[in-house]
């Protein structure tokens, strides 16, 4: 067979999203790749210029759908470091215990996706099932179930639900036991390992090189957390240790979100235990001073950035948001190439992909 | 009774009373058309025609029963896999029967939808394909017995003609396996030119890939098959299953069995084996421009194919119709195809599929030597004169 472009997208099972990889095959196989991305840009980072601190996080809110609290609570660490605003340790606690429910939300989500991708409908089932129980204990705790709007600059908008540390810590013990059962659905089927095994290799120093952070840098064997690297908010009080895998293929990449799942487990359960009383918020002021601020979280997808310049007034002058996915991507001709077309939806669903973050 | 002299009964039944007509004509109009007449009231009356329409109206009750089993295959598909995932399926079109209806729903739903062919296609094995696939399919089914009573053949056409073992000495459709592995086989062409007719590049991949797989498992399928046969010595379904009336195939040629399973699931490309119409990667492989009924029809034909499939196993490895004399043959080998089908099912629903190169792999590495293994056990076991 000759030579032959596919488009595989912006309308197509694989791409999650809205985007497009052409992908040259020769027969089955990858000869060449080229990810599009720019079909779902929004301008967010030109709204925020219009609207005051507070009116962003809603926006922000918006970027992914996987893991929105994750991009809210960057933007308030942002504006906060802008602002020179102290949190209270109550808030503080109920962020870190939230976006780790809201990181194995999204790694369930992923799981879910990824097994859809490679055929396994039991698998997305499965986990879409045991994600409802994160997403409505998230629910409990800020009121919707995808944009939480919950972050404020300052603090937290409201406390704890009662009960929650009792659900929380319910919904924890019921994770663990079911990512054990996730574990024998996957690791334990000879085909998943055939398709995941030695799929989409990635060096760690390709890894490095493309910039690319998140699970897919340390499936490849680097031990880059930025929870652990540059701590913010409560992370240094937390006992846990990041997952890296060695490999460098899909199954690393894999491995590295379950091991992710149980460490968010024991993080959400130290944080919900040594949570102090107190206030969860504190008023902060409306107008930013003239200088910039700058945060880095360890997203569910890679580091996420924001640099915000205020200008004095109570709207910022700019907001630049670094997405992980948009760098991410630009390794997907470097690792699609030689391996067959059922192995693209491998390699880009490991990926994660979230169009929202990616196009902004 | 089998079931040619109870379609030749009814035809028989039908011509006399309309006989009457005929002979009540040639009476009324002797001068002009009378010879006319009568000629044809005895043509009707012969045992040629009434033998041809006979074999006429077999062949429709066994398509009924075809469909109306993959109307339950398809209730059952959605109410297992329903089970398996934490929810009830189908429940509210027929509530009192299950949820029943709703694939007579769908299906009519789908054959309301306005037939497209896309201008570019090439029309000829665009609209060929359609025709092959549902009709070799339905053709398989035709040639497997369900029962010492039940198949499709006449009584009384010579069979000396075939000098094959399972030709003579047995009803029905004369080397019944090998006619019906021929015609079950044909449906990767049909893919073929369904995929290259349609002038898409999904397509093409798609009916390429069922060529590839086609390679792959054909041969370890055919290797059990020729063990079967082999034991039984016959290449009628009748000699296998009779040859299966104290033990089961399965039991001494469980490696076959398992190998043949497998080929199976390749054969109906359900999950494991779906690479033609990989979902996730060629958005709905060689189906993707088909539309309406067009595309019922090939979803029908899959489940029927499911059933095909597991009246193989069952004929070839299970022991047919053989059970307790409580219940009639056919419902006999109905039950076990339907256990195939669920195995087959559950399977389905809880592997990934793999890859294109991966099935060549697992084709002619693991399956050829077990298969050919298999085919020594049987042969040793015929040497030794255990069967």
């Amino acid at each position: 067979m000759a030579e032959m472009w596919i488009n595989m997208g912006p309308q197509h099972p694989m791409t999650h999203g809205l985007w497009n990889l052409k992908v040259k095959v020769d027969g089955e196989t990858v000869t060449d790749a080229e990810p599009e991305v720019g079909y779902l840009h929004r301008g967010i980072e030109k709204l925020c210029e219009d609207r005051t601190y507070t009116q962003i996080i809603p926006i922000t809110d918006r970027l992914c759908y996987g893991s929105s609290l994750t991009w809210s609570h960057l933007y308030c660490l942002t504006v906060e470091d802008l602002m020179g605003v102290e949190v209270p340790p109550r808030a503080e606690y109920i962020r870190v215990a939230a976006i780790e429910m809201q990181r194995i939300a999204s790694h369930l989500m992923w799981l879910a996706a990824y097994a859809a991708d490679l055929g396994a409908m039991i698998g997305f089932i499965y986990t879409m099932r045991d994600r409802e129980i994160f997403i409505d204990l998230l629910q409990a705790l800020t009121g919707s179930r995808i944009t939480y709007n919950y972050p404020r600059i300052g603090g937290v908008a409201h406390d704890t639900p009662s009960n929650f540390e009792r659900d929380t810590l319910r919904a924890c013990d019921y994770m663990e036991k079911k990512l054990v059962e996730y574990e024998d659905i996957f690791d334990g089927s000879k085909v998943f390992m055939m398709r995941n095994v030695g799929v989409g290799k990635l060096t760690k120093e390709d890894a490095m090189n493309l910039g690319i952070t998140g699970p897919m840098l340390r499936g490849s064997g680097c031990k880059y957390d930025l929870r652990k690297d540059m701590p913010y908010s409560v992370y240094p009080e937390m006992d846990f240790e990041p997952a890296t895998h060695p490999d460098g293929d899909c199954y690393s990449r894999y491995r590295v979100r379950m091991e992710e799942m149980y460490q968010s487990c024991k993080i959400i359960r130290q944080a919900v235990t040594k949570m102090p009383k107190g206030k969860w918020r504190i008023v902060a002021p409306r107008n930013a001073p003239v200088g910039s601020g700058l945060g880095r979280v360890e997203d569910p997808r890679g580091e996420g950035m924001m640099y915000v310049v205020g200008d004095g007034t109570d709207r910022p002058y700019r907001v630049k948001i670094r997405s992980p996915i948009f760098v991410s991507v630009s390794a997907a001709k470097h690792m699609l190439l030689g391996y067959k077309v059922a192995d693209v939806v491998a390699i880009m669903g490991s990926f994660d992909m979230c169009i929202g973050e990616t196009d902004r | 009774m089998n079931l040619f002299e109870f379609s030749y009964g009814i035809i028989h039944w039908l011509v006399d009373l309309v006989n009457h007509l005929w002979y009540w004509l040639g009476d009324l109009l002797p001068w002009v058309f009378g010879d006319f007449f009568n000629a044809v009231g005895d043509f009707a009356a012969s045992h040629g025609h009434i033998a041809v329409m006979a074999m006429l109206v077999e062949a429709l009750i066994i398509i009924i029963i075809g469909l109306v089993n993959v109307l339950n295959f398809i209730w059952i598909d959605r109410k297992f896999m329903g089970r398996m995932f934490d929810f009830y399926g189908p429940y509210y079109v027929g509530y009192r029967i299950g949820g029943w209806l709703q694939n007579l729903a769908d299906g009519f739903k789908l054959f309301l939808k306005e037939i497209i062919t896309p201008a570019k296609v090439d029309r000829v094995g665009f609209l060929l394909a359609p025709v092959m696939f549902v009709g070799s399919s339905i053709a398989a089914m035709c040639t497997i017995p369900m029962g010492y009573e039940f198949y499709v053949g006449t009584n009384d056409i010579p069979y000396d003609a075939y000098p094959i073992p399972g030709g003579p000495e047995y009803p029905g459709v004369p080397a019944s396996v090998l006619v019906a592995f021929a015609l079950f086989a044909i449906a990767p062409f049909a893919i073929l030119t369904a995929g290259w007719s349609s002038n898409n590049k999904y397509t093409l991949i798609g009916g390429l890939r069922s060529a590839a797989q086609m390679m792959s498992y054909e041969i370890p399928m055919l290797l059990c098959v020729a063990s079967v046969v082999l034991l039984a010595g016959s290449f009628s379904f009748f000699g296998v299953v009779e040859a299966q009336h104290d033990i089961w195939f399965a039991i001494p040629l469980f490696l076959g069995f398992i190998v043949f399973l497998t080929c199976l699931v390749a054969e109906v490309e359900i999950q494991p084996f779906d690479l033609p119409e990989a979902e996730a990667e060629l958005v709905e492989g060689w189906t993707t421009e088909y539309g309406g009924a067009r595309f019922g029809l090939f979803m029908m034909t899959g489940y029927l194919r499911g059933y095909v499939g597991g009246a193989l196993a069952v004929a070839m490895f299970l022991g047919g119709w053989h059970g307790p004399a409580i219940i009639p043959d056919p419902i006999w080998f109905l039950i076990k195809a339907y256990i195939v089908f669920v195995v087959i099912e559950w399977m389905r629903w809880s592997v990934p599929r793999v890859r294109v190169d991966q099935i060549l792999n697992i084709g002619w590495k693991r399956l050829l030597p077990l298969a050919m293994l298999n085919l020594l056990i049987a042969a040793i076991l015929k040497t030794l004169e255990v069967f």
